[in-house]
């Protein structure tokens, strides 16, 4: 394998690329997001985009907040060249609501909410009250890492070139 | 930023190998061996070490209270001294001023000046009790991964030191690259396709 410092940098793009066609995905095709997790209600962007443009050598960076963060604000700078970095993501199961920050150079998870848990009042409480943490941290993980196989096995193929970047161009120029 | 908080920041890892057995009794040795100590008494400016889940200023390993379910859970307590610049200012000058009196100079070397603020810095060291800081962490042997609560860098990088030497083990994080090669299930000739992958440009 590759040295750890070399691929984080060399390969950061990949996480870039997720992001932005995990976007595309989930304007145009929801049956991706509901192979990823059979208890999946929906998958949205919350309220933070962040994208970036590199171009003549220099970075422009783009962030985008507020509820139901400005989506052609972002389509332009898509047009305009830049791809996603970061996102702030809404998941839905049953009546239940998770969300947070997916951040495409590491795939690191922020602040990420789940739904509520019981309340720890005894010592006793907090073995099971941490199962369940685990339980509902582990549905976020599992759904991200089922999207991100899904992203690598069409990235790594033709596919990628033949449809799927036609598709997200038109996505973007629509 | 611990499990139960109502907001957390993770970042995930791949365990490479596993711990030959008995398995708990090599965690156990590994946790007491690497604990955090106090360094409230001496001139140590920063220490880490393993610490445990519920109860992280008395580190207490035993009776496997680091099992949880399936889960191995502890956490990794990194305590610092910082003391404000301007202390530090405020005491040196004293000490400069105390000196040249002392040697009815009117200057000092660089040298003496250098020794001086270390000597100010250790003094003020034992005097100053040091912030902890802790990360918990959740390890599950079966699958070989484990969630570290913080995306600090600094934090990260402590924690892969301190596994590494507790446990004789490396962890691997989770980032695109890592992610696609170890956990994508790609077959040889993807992951060589992987290495070849360039930026795409997604507008004409």
């Amino acid at each position: 394998m590759l040295d750890v410092a070399v691929s984080y940098n060399q390969y950061k793009f990949l996480g870039y690329e997720f992001l932005t066609w995990l976007w595309f995905v989930m304007e145009n095709q929801q049956e991706i997001l509901k192979e990823s997790d059979k208890e999946l209600v929906s998958l949205d962007i919350g309220n933070c985009i962040v994208l970036e443009n590199n171009k003549n050598d220099s970075t422009e960076s783009i962030t985008i907040k507020g509820d139901k963060a400005g989506l052609e604000e972002g389509i332009l700078s898509l047009q305009k060249g830049a791809v996603v970095t970061e996102l702030n993501l809404i998941y839905k199961a049953g009546n239940n609501e998770w969300r947070f920050n997916i951040k495409g150079e590491s795939l690191n998870i922020s602040s990420l909410k789940t739904p509520e848990t019981g309340p720890v009042e005894t010592k006793e409480d907090i073995e099971g009250i941490l199962l369940e943490k685990v339980f509902l941290y582990e549905k976020i993980f599992v759904l991200m890492n089922n999207l991100y196989k899904h992203f690598i096995s069409l990235r790594v193929t033709n596919r990628w070139e033949k449809d799927v970047v036609p598709s997200i161009r038109k996505w973007i120029a629509s | 930023m611990g499990i139960l908080s109502s907001s957390v920041s993770v970042t995930r890892y791949k365990v490479k190998s596993n711990l030959e057995k008995p398995v708990l009794e090599k965690v156990y040795n590994g946790l007491t061996q690497n604990a955090i100590q106090e360094i409230d008494d001496n001139h140590l400016e920063k220490i880490v070490g393993w610490t445990s889940f519920e109860n992280p200023y008395i580190p207490d390993f035993e009776g496997s209270s680091f099992v949880i379910g399936p889960y191995l859970v502890f956490s990794m307590r990194l305590d610092r001294k910082s003391i404000p610049p301007k202390v530090i200012q405020k005491h040196y000058a004293i000490e400069m001023a105390r000196q040249l009196e002392k040697s009815g100079r009117k200057y000092l070397s660089r040298n003496e000046k250098k020794s001086i603020k270390d000597h100010v810095i250790d003094v003020l060291s034992l005097r100053i009790p040091a912030t902890p800081n802790i990360y918990d962490l959740i390890w599950n042997m079966e699958e070989s991964w484990l969630w570290f609560f913080s995306n600090l860098k600094a934090a990260n990088e402590e924690l892969e030191t301190l596994f590494s030497k507790s446990f004789r083990l490396s962890l691997v994080r989770l980032f695109p690259y890592t992610t696609a090669d170890l956990m994508s299930g790609l077959s040889d000739a993807d992951r060589d396709l992987l290495l070849q992958l360039s930026p795409t440009k997604f507008t004409e």
